[in-house]
């Protein structure tokens, strides 16, 4: 008896520890009181209208907005033709390459956010925005890497010789014949990419500057100054939108294939 | 049209490091002609098939396609066709778009493009199927879209990897029929890498046996199952019963035996199907070891000085019972000579 209920009861309080803080969050972003508290004072939405008319959110949610979309698109870039080369080829330290661009993920944030600004900014008076630019392409490569290669490793070489055979190059061979069949591992390396970007905090808490900020940045910042639920607000919106995303990517692509 | 030297491989050597696949391979092959490249697993026939693609870049060598050298032509410039083992075709695109994949490249487009592709789909009978994904069709008529793609082309030389293989006993009836009739209406020059020497010898005009990187043996389907060259050939189509030949004697593990008549001087071994083994009479003496019944036919093994020997004989014959002692001969008339043994 104590059995069977120990294993669902462990499975309740892991939820209630993982999506516990999602309910809090929504319920305090519709309160009707003046600062963030749980249980929620009255009902309103005065909190998520405010969200919106607040300057600094607009402009690092586009400046996330940019590093998510314009960070990824970039590793992709750089990635797809990694992952190709590394697994079709056999190359003398392709396993290195392999596990070098995996480092990103293993070495903490805080390291190569501090890392970038000591060596890479301060002392080349680097571009902020650059900076971003970059050091969000380097965190989401892996990514890119690692989600495409397992679709590559799935795709038999001899189809691209068979294009080859009927007069394609070999690089038309890959946009006509390789990406179209790895079009579903590239999106899913494309969502897992701009989840990460976008709720990137360490690296980006060392490379921000007033008026050059993230949204996770932005928000943290406004919190300790002004502790009103908007905050709260503008979480619960960006979780809807994440959990929006996942649904649709699980949907139409069969996301959790890949990651 | 009959051009006997169409396709020729003139000391083809392809090596991987330290390994050499194929070593200095002299081939000729006539237009129109249907030939098998015959062979167990790493003999190098399907590295050749590769190298004939422009697949892989030989290490020394030429081969040249009707009076041009292609050696350093690359694979999408020879117009020749491959079908794949595993078929290979794409999976993102229709029936109709998989075959069209070649003539689109070409330049074709609009009722041109519609009416090669219908032509070639017509040939293989799929003309129904034009709308389909290939993982909506059978292994058989995936093959098929496989074929009409490569012959939509119209290449000079048409290769076949393992074509048969894949197929189940009925399809692969059917696919001969196919790939004969194909051949017979082009006229297409076609290639096909088989390990099974029954394929090679129901299908192809002509035989190449391979072997370590090199030919053993060239010849027709009769003049490979009768008349086999070398102990390898002979015992790959059936020769079970294989001898070297010392001085006219059969080499054995127990020393060198006299025939019951003379071998030919020119042969350096022998070997016997257990067909033409003589059971009942004879110089040589064995026990049965081991007995089977196949139908029309019995087999012995037999345990002899000679060292172990299969023979068959007809199953109306009497049964000789395991452990019972027989004489047997082994014909020289009715035996393969070997000109190469080892």
């Amino acid at each position: 008896m104590m059995r069977r209920l120990f294993l669902p009861l462990i499975l309740f309080l892991v939820l209630v520890f993982l999506i516990g803080p999602f309910f809090i969050i929504v319920a305090a972003s519709v309160s009707g009181g003046e600062t963030l508290a749980f249980p929620p004072q009255g009902l309103s939405l005065r909190w998520v209208a405010k969200v919106f008319t607040v300057d600094s959110f607009r402009a690092s949610f586009a400046m996330s907005m940019f590093l998510a979309i314009g960070g990824t698109l970039f590793a992709l870039i750089l990635g797809i033709p990694a992952a190709y080369a590394l697994s079709r080829y056999r190359l003398p330290g392709g396993e290195a390459i392999r596990t070098m661009v995996s480092v990103p993920i293993i070495v903490p944030g805080i390291i190569v956010g501090l890392a970038i600004l000591r060596y890479l900014v301060v002392p080349f008076s680097f571009d902020v925005t650059v900076a971003l630019f970059f050091a969000h392409t380097a965190l989401v490569l892996p990514y890119a890497v690692r989600v495409v290669s397992a679709s590559l490793n799935n795709l038999r070489s001899d189809m691209e010789e068979a294009a080859v055979l009927l007069g394609s190059s070999r690089l038309g061979a890959f946009f006509r014949v390789v990406l179209p069949n790895i079009r579903s591992g590239v999106l899913a390396a494309f969502i897992l990419g701009f989840v990460t970007s976008f709720n990137q905090v360490p690296v980006s808490l060392f490379l921000a500057k007033p008026g050059v900020q993230t949204l996770p940045i932005d928000m943290l910042g406004y919190m300790e100054t002004t502790y009103d639920p908007s905050v709260a607000a503008l979480s619960a919106m960006l979780a809807f939108l994440s959990i929006g995303i996942v649904f649709l990517a699980e949907r139409f692509l069969g996301f959790s294939r890949y990651v | 049209m009959s051009d006997p030297s169409y396709l020729t491989l003139d000391r083809l050597t392809l090596s991987y490091g330290d390994t050499v696949a194929v070593r200095d391979l002299d081939l000729t092959i006539g237009r129109g002609e249907l030939v098998a490249l015959l062979g167990p697993s790493g003999c190098g026939k399907t590295t050749t098939m590769r190298a004939i693609a422009g697949l892989l870049t030989p290490t020394a060598g030429k081969i040249s396609l009707d009076g041009a050298d292609i050696t350093r032509v690359s694979a999408n410039k020879r117009a020749i066709g491959l079908v794949f083992q595993s078929y290979a075709l794409f999976p993102h695109l229709t029936v109709y778009e998989n075959v069209a994949f070649g003539l689109r490249l070409k330049g074709l487009r609009g009722s041109d493009l519609d009416t090669r592709v219908g032509a070639g789909l017509k040939s293989v009978g799929l003309t129904s199927f034009s709308g389909r994904k290939p993982a909506e069709l059978s292994g058989g008529q995936q093959q098929r879209v496989a074929l009409a793609r490569s012959m939509v082309m119209e290449p000079k030389v048409l290769l076949l990897d393992e074509p048969l293989s894949n197929l189940d006993a009925r399809l692969r009836l059917e696919m001969r029929t196919e790939l004969q009739r194909v051949q017979k209406e082009t006229g297409v020059t076609m290639i096909f890498v088989t390990h099974d020497q029954v394929e090679a010898l129901a299908l192809a005009d002509r035989i190449i046996v391979m072997l370590n990187g090199g030919i053993e043996q060239i010849g027709t389907p009769e003049d490979i199952y009768n008349r086999p060259v070398s102990a390898f050939v002979a015992d790959f189509v059936g020769f079970e019963n294989v001898f070297a030949l010392e001085n006219g004697r059969l080499k054995t593990a127990n020393g060198a035996v006299a025939l019951s008549s003379p071998a030919p001087s020119s042969a350096l071994g022998l070997a016997w199907r257990p067909r033409t083994v003589i059971l009942g009479s004879g110089p040589f003496q064995g026990t049965v070891r081991g007995t089977s019944f196949a139908g029309n036919s019995r087999e012995y093994l037999l345990d002899t000085p000679l060292g172990p020997i299969k023979a068959e004989v007809d199953a109306a014959a009497a049964v000789h019972a395991m452990g019972s002692a027989l004489a047997f001969d082994l014909p020289v008339a009715a035996a393969a000579s070997l000109a190469k043994y080892g």
